[in-house]
């Protein structure tokens, strides 16, 4: 057992002091978990999610638990603990020509937090949530109790744990679904685009392109209101699996948070929005640079200082789409708050996990350091996204209140009745499940 | 197509080695005393790219037994390219202190099994007239230090040793790797607090060995800043190195 350590998301808010211990196996798990009995655990992998979803005064941690433990190069399945990180997947698979069917925004993420979140990418609209692909996971609910979930093998305890936050139990191994690639290569276009309706129009007449995503200036008001640039991809064709071998530049230490204010925000997104100078731009960029702009500098997050900072995802209905963004930008731009480039993005049909994130219609995610009013602004935004049908990303999430979360995940008492079955209640919990009254 | 021996396979730095091997298409024999986690790490290393993945089990304190594997190993792999000794435990320093018997079973797994199996290795290595053998000794040996002076002195033990070997194997071809990671996160320095500046992670170590392979490197400090902190810390006066809490 280690000693006490302080921890925290990706956000470094709120920071706290947990025990933790990160076995080597299987049976080091099942020893963990015996050895700590009651009293809130949770697995913990690369700390990448935002908020405190990851964060308990117990945590297991998988990043031991890193093996691959069987490949079908016919079908492309494979099967690996849960501690292994998407980055080792695509090293290794991506020469062999399969691709993640699904990825978010890193790859410094671990398979098991990868099903916990039940993550989405810029396919969302096409091709939905990671755990569509997932065939099974090995889900540690108790000591003893070691359980094959899948859509028929207590289905309902897979979509429990399907972007269920880790609060079904420890997820020990996923088996998942890789989808063929010949090229590591991906053909982007970046479409600049100089208002919010151009952009939600241009969402929609991109519906066939396979990856789609806004980066928008959140700070851009009156008729440059949601000016953003839109970059769509297809996997090239080219049978060029190499790619090139980069290091990622390092953020060496914390910034003074004050460096980052609306002027010099301002500055860069217009820098950014503006280094684009033709309407349309094509090229053929490796799926590095497409997928993980930010992965190519390590620990940016210290970029908004020791207070840390958090990231505000939300997304409202289809139909509240153009007016219900329209009112959002204006709140945060009005609040000179915003952050660096907010990241927009159409979602498709929301799927039947009981606690995943997408629903159909517009998602915006956006940075905020930590600072006096943050929250107020926050709670203002939560109400009118509600409004919109909406809700808030759990995985990111640090905030909401417990009422919020009630009202936009309807399917929360479900969960919890799945959770009471299977004895995982106040067993396996976090700060989050607590904050959001899952767990006492 | 590199063949490569691994005792202490299952250690964290001698896996991200394995792995830096298998991308490469290598030819590994694992050797490990746990079956399961090495029957796991075989699979893994085969879908990563090895040619061929064997594995026997072996408790390197049962010296008996480390002639007969050792022996079946070469059978598997012909003629071995590298074999890299890279088991060992921390120990309980505060434990060692009070109980001689545990000090010198530290002593035991961490310096005699590893004398035993280098003997053997030589024997087998001068024959081929070539190679590498390569050892994770470490920094710890080159200085006895009151927080882990037990399992420093196994490591000064395995380093003098090898010192010996270089001159002695270099006359038939055969290269010896002393290797001398710092502080490296792995399962091992689990639950020790250390600077986190001065933690590389072990593929970053594994990095460093297999380029030192490569380039017949003589000692290798690992990550290189090491070279620089140790050549310090062993220039410390003794009156003054006593009274500082290393």
């Amino acid at each position: 057992m280690n000693p006490l350590q302080s921890i925290h998301g990706w956000g470094r808010f709120p920071v706290i002091e947990a025990k933790g211990v990160a076995p080597l196996d299987m049976s080091g798990v099942k020893v963990a978990v015996q050895d700590h009995g009651v009293g809130g655990m949770i697995a913990r992998g690369l700390g990448r999610s935002y908020g405190d979803s990851s964060l308990a005064k117990f945590v297991v941690e998988t990043r031991y638990l890193n093996h691959i433990l069987d490949f079908d190069s016919d079908t492309g399945m494979v099967t690996c603990n849960a501690g292994i990180s998407l980055a080792t997947l695509l090293e290794v698979f991506v020469p062999k020509g399969w691709f993640l069917p699904v990825t978010p925004g890193t790859k410094h993420i671990t398979l098991g937090g990868a099903v916990a979140s039940d993550v989405h990418g810029k396919n969302h609209h096409v091709s939905g949530c990671f755990c569509k692909y997932v065939e099974c996971i090995e889900l540690l609910t108790g000591p003893d109790n070691v359980l094959h979930c899948s859509r028929t093998s207590h289905p309902e305890l897979f979509h429990a744990s399907c972007g269920g936050m880790g609060l079904t139990g420890i997820i020990l191994s996923v088996t998942l679904r890789l989808k063929p690639v010949s090229s590591a290569y991906i053909d982007q276009q970046t479409i600049k685009v100089s208002n919010l309706s151009e952009v939600l129009a241009l969402f929609e007449a991109n519906h066939a392109a396979t990856y789609s995503v806004a980066w928008i200036d959140s700070l851009a008001t009156g008729s440059a209101l949601g000016r953003s640039l839109l970059m769509t991809g297809e996997h090239s064709s080219g049978n060029m699996l190499a790619g090139p071998d980069k290091h990622p530049i390092t953020i060496p230490a914390d910034m003074p948070s004050s460096l980052l204010n609306r002027f010099s925000i301002k500055l860069f997104n217009s820098l950014y929005y503006n280094r684009i100078t033709k309407k349309e731009v094509k090229k053929r960029v490796h799926y590095e640079p497409f997928f993980y702009p930010l992965d190519g500098i390590q620990h940016w997050n210290r970029l908004y200082g020791k207070n840390g900072f958090t990231q505000y995802q939300f997304v409202i209905s289809k139909e509240a789409g153009q007016e219900g963004m329209n009112r959002i930008l204006k709140e945060i731009a009005a609040s000179g708050k915003g952050s660096f480039l907010a990241v927009l993005k159409a979602f498709g049909k929301q799927n039947s996990n009981y606690l995943s994130f997408p629903l159909e219609g517009y998602t915006l995610a956006l940075d905020f350091k930590i600072e006096e009013g943050l929250f107020p602004l926050l709670e203002h935004l939560d109400a009118m996204v509600l409004d919109y049908g909406g809700r808030i990303y759990l995985t990111k999430d640090v905030r909401m209140s417990e009422k919020t979360f009630r009202q936009s995940y309807p399917r929360w008492q479900e969960f919890q009745a799945i959770r009471e079955q299977y004895g995982t209640i106040g067993i396996f919990s976090s700060y989050q499940s607590r904050r959001l009254g899952l767990d006492t | 197509m590199k063949k490569i021996l691994i005792i202490g396979a299952t250690s964290a730095i001698a896996e991200a080695t394995a792995r830096r091997y298998a991308k490469k298409g290598s030819k590994l024999y694992l050797i490990a005393r746990n079956g399961e986690r090495l029957a796991t790490l075989a699979t893994d290393l085969k879908i990563r790219g090895a040619s061929s993945v064997d594995t026997a089990l072996l408790d390197v304190n049962e010296r008996g037994s480390q002639g007969p594997v050792l022996e079946q190993a070469t059978k598997t792999l012909g003629l071995i390219d590298v074999a890299l000794i890279a088991h060992g435990t921390l120990g309980d320093q505060k434990g060692c202190e009070q109980d001689a018997e545990k000090a010198l079973l530290e002593f035991e797994t961490n310096a005699v099994s590893t004398l035993a199996l280098l003997t053997r290795l030589a024997t087998i290595f001068e024959k081929q007239h070539a190679g590498t053998i390569a050892v994770i000794s470490s920094v710890a040996g080159d200085r006895g230090r009151p927080s882990n002076y037990v399992y420093g002195t196994a490591k000064a033990a395995i380093t003098t040793f090898c010192e010996g070997l270089q001159a002695r194997l270099f006359k038939s071809g055969v290269h010896v790797l002393i290797i001398k990671p710092g502080l490296v996160a792995t399962p091992m320095t689990e639950g020790l607090s250390l600077p986190a500046m001065l933690v590389a992670e072990p593929d970053l170590v594994a990095r460093d060995i297999v380029r030192a392979i490569e380039k017949r490197t003589d000692t290798l400090y690992t990550p290189w800043f090491w070279k620089y902190i140790m050549a310090i810390i062993i220039h410390i006066p003794t009156a003054l190195f006593k009274k500082a809490n290393l």
